[in-house]
């Protein structure tokens, strides 16, 4: 017989799940495993609520189980740690982002590169290695691999920094991998979200001049006061796309809409660079001689390796760059998901698990 | 009144010309400039047929001038320099490709890319002024954009990679696929996809040939030196080359999806497009972030790594395969051409069959 959430491993702990594809999230009592020898077993602070875990709770992607603990953007304090940890002891702060597992043996993962091994184990919704499925971090604790914690900077804040374990790797690693991050580069960031304005952030940091390209014409004063953008640009006007041809360096495009890549491709330099991090789901057009024209590229990227993951807090740490976040309740989450259904949040919703949810 | 092709200049010359969207070619009479302080004139010996030769005298691009006279694979032999020239003198033997001038002072320029310049002028049916190409008699360039010629590199066999040669050299190069070791795949075996395989086989790289056609596997392998070759429409084929490729130069210009090809990329692979449908494509987003995966261009070359591929050429003996032609049967081949009825580039034999009345 199947064990239940509740009983499959030996530890209790209570979550917010979603059951069904409504995607609405209530409490859940489940379990995880006990500690083992190279675990690191943290209570969670906080988690930030990223815009995949909507699509997951509602299995948009048509491989969610249920039920379902969302959040991949958590961090706590250590309270036990396996005979074989190095890095970690208990009370030191920590993280865990997208990935709890990987196999540690294919090219990808000796690279540092773990985000790109084809055995990857999400840190929600998964099977990890013991067969059992993973739960993430709308929950009260956490055990992960001491390989897949991130150690958390003294000097950065917690709550705002969550968002930087999924928002914030994802746009800092193609800024470093593409070489956008060079002092006075120009680059532009398209989409103004969680993904938007982190990537804003990095690259202000890095020292580039920044455009952002967004639908919304009201973004603009947030665009370029709140987040000290240089320039901003409605995607929509052909008469400002016009302005800006053959401009850029590279652009990080976060949108996960369907939208023309065209229009963006022609704002590329020669030897330009167009990164997706946002994944549209159906496929988007492109005409090859708008690359071959001025040896263009298009690529993509998704979140980041450990290593560059560890490098990125260390970064932000040391450059102030945390995320503008709204702290919420736990019992509000389910209406922070309808708000960010209509990107009515700047920029991250991040709940204070540890004041907010209660044990069952 | 304006003036004709015959009148513009001071230099006659004679040709072979397309005069309207039919594509066809026959002789014309014009001119060319004299030649200037840094200008290269040379006597036409041979030129590439190269397939935008055939997409540009049907106007598939909407951006014919007529008449046109095409050829952008050029070699001769040098008759007359102009008082500054320093790169060649009379005799020596030359090449010009698909570019006769630039602004050469924009950052592209300064880089020796000239070829992504918004002010680069194609060797012929060129935009802001009337250029003439390579089915002619002599041509007059400015020397920055001759190319030498090595002693030891055969100039009917070698006239391709002026165009062929450089569009697949340059891309293996800026996008690293050039290391020994590398597993590289080639899509399409034509003009430019021959000299690939040839080119990446010099590198040391790993080639698999992928194609819609199993019956070029056979000289895929053992005449250019393929390591594999595999044919695209057949599913288990595909499957079991997923993710086993550092990169894939792609110069096919028919309709073709790009899905099963980012599939064959290992993570980081990069699928380079030189072949230019006219159709846009359709781009899946997921594989691309999926393994930090790239889809790039790219366009011919610059003057200076022309040179250096010319020299690498050389060197390493890459030749384009060739079928040589008399001028006269320049029609038939650009149906044959059309119907990719050709191993794998025909080269006109122009000094021996181009003759004025």
């Amino acid at each position: 017989m199947a064990k239940s959430p509740e009983s499959e491993h030996p530890i209790k702990a209570y979550g917010y799940a979603a059951r069904d594809t409504s995607g609405l999230l209530s409490p859940l009592t489940f379990s995880r495993r006990a500690t083992g020898d190279k675990d690191v077993r943290f209570k969670v602070l906080y988690c930030g609520i990223c815009h995949s875990d909507l699509h997951f709770v509602k299995n948009e992607w048509g491989f969610t189980t249920y039920p379902v603990i969302p959040g991949h953007e958590m961090v706590g304090v250590v309270t036990e740690v396996g005979n074989k940890v190095e890095k970690f002891k208990v009370g030191d702060k920590v993280g865990v982002g997208c990935l709890v597992g990987s196999c540690r043996s294919c090219q990808s993962c000796a690279n540092d590169l773990e985000n790109y091994c084809p055995k990857q184990i999400l840190t929600y919704g998964f099977p990890y290695h013991d067969g059992t499925r993973t739960y993430g971090g709308y929950s009260d604790h956490m055990v992960a691999d001491e390989h897949f914690v991130l150690s958390w900077p003294e000097n950065l804040p917690l709550d705002s920094g969550a968002p930087l374990l999924c928002a914030g790797i994802t746009t800092y690693s193609p800024l470093r991998h593409f070489g956008l991050d060079k002092p006075g580069m120009k680059v532009g960031v398209v989409g103004l979200g969680g993904l938007g304005h982190a990537a804003v952030k990095f690259a202000k940091a890095f020292g580039a001049e920044v455009t952002v390209f967004s639908t919304t014409p009201a973004k603009k004063q947030e665009a370029l006061e709140g987040l000290k953008a240089d320039h901003f640009i409605v995607s929509k006007d052909p008469e400002q796309m016009k302005s800006a041809a053959s401009s850029l360096d590279g652009i990080i495009d976060t949108v996960s809409a369907t939208h023309p890549i065209a229009p963006l491709i022609s704002v590329l330099k020669p030897d330009g660079k167009l990164v997706l991090v946002g994944a549209p789901e159906k496929p988007l057009e492109l005409a090859a001689f708008s690359l071959i024209a001025g040896r263009k590229i298009i690529a993509g990227s998704a979140i980041g390796g450990l290593k560059e993951t560890q490098e990125m807090l260390d970064f932000a740490a040391k450059h102030g760059v945390t995320a503008d976040i709204e702290l919420i309740p736990i019992d509000y989450v389910n209406t922070a998901m309808e708000r960010i259904l209509k990107s009515d949040v700047r920029y991250r919703f991040v709940i204070d698990v540890a004041n907010s949810l209660k044990a069952p | 009144m304006g003036s004709s092709p015959e009148t513009e200049h001071p230099v006659k010359a004679l040709g072979y010309a397309a005069r309207d969207s039919s594509g066809v070619l026959s002789p014309i009479n014009f001119s060319r400039r004299e030649t200037g302080n840094e200008d290269v004139r040379f006597k036409v010996l041979y030129c590439g047929v190269c397939h935008t030769d055939l997409h540009s005298i049907k106007n598939d691009w909407l951006n014919a001038k007529y008449p046109m006279i095409p050829g952008h694979e050029i070699v001769g032999v040098v008759t007359e320099v102009g008082s500054k020239v320093k790169k060649v003198k009379v005799g020596d033997k030359v090449g010009v490709g698909c570019m006769v001038g630039s602004c050469r002072s924009c950052d592209q320029c300064d880089a020796d890319q000239e070829q992504y310049c918004s002010k680069m002028v194609a060797t012929y049916n060129s935009h802001a002024v009337v250029t003439y190409g390579g089915y002619s008699d002599h041509m007059v360039c400015n020397e920055h954009f001759i190319i030498s010629w090595p002693e030891d590199l055969p100039l009917d066999g070698g006239a391709p990679l002026l165009c062929a040669g450089i569009t697949v050299y340059s891309p293996m190069r800026y996008y690293g696929l050039d290391k020994p070791g590398m597993h590289v795949g080639v899509v399409g075996l034509g003009g430019l996809g021959h000299v690939g395989v040839m080119f990446l086989k010099a590198f040391g790289v790993k080639v698999t040939v992928i194609s819609t056609n199993p019956n070029k596997k056979e000289e895929a392998v053992s005449k250019l030196g393929a390591d594999s070759f595999l044919v695209s429409r057949d599913q288990p084929q595909i499957q079991a080359a997923v993710g086993t490729m550092d990169g894939i130069i792609d110069t096919v210009s028919a309709d073709h999806p790009l899905t099963p090809l980012i599939r064959l990329l290992k993570p980081n692979g990069k699928l380079i497009l030189v072949g230019a449908p006219t159709t846009p494509h359709d781009l899946p987003a997921f594989p691309l972030l999926y393994g930090r995966k790239l889809v790039g261009g790219s366009l011919i070359g610059g003057i200076k790594e022309t040179q250096e591929m010319i020299d690498f050429a050389a060197k390493h003996k890459i030749t384009a395969a060739i079928e040589f032609i008399p001028v006269d049967y320049i029609n038939t081949a650009m149906e044959r051409l059309q119907k990719s009825n050709v191993r794998y580039r025909f080269v006109i034999d122009i000094a021996n069959t181009l003759k004025s009345d």
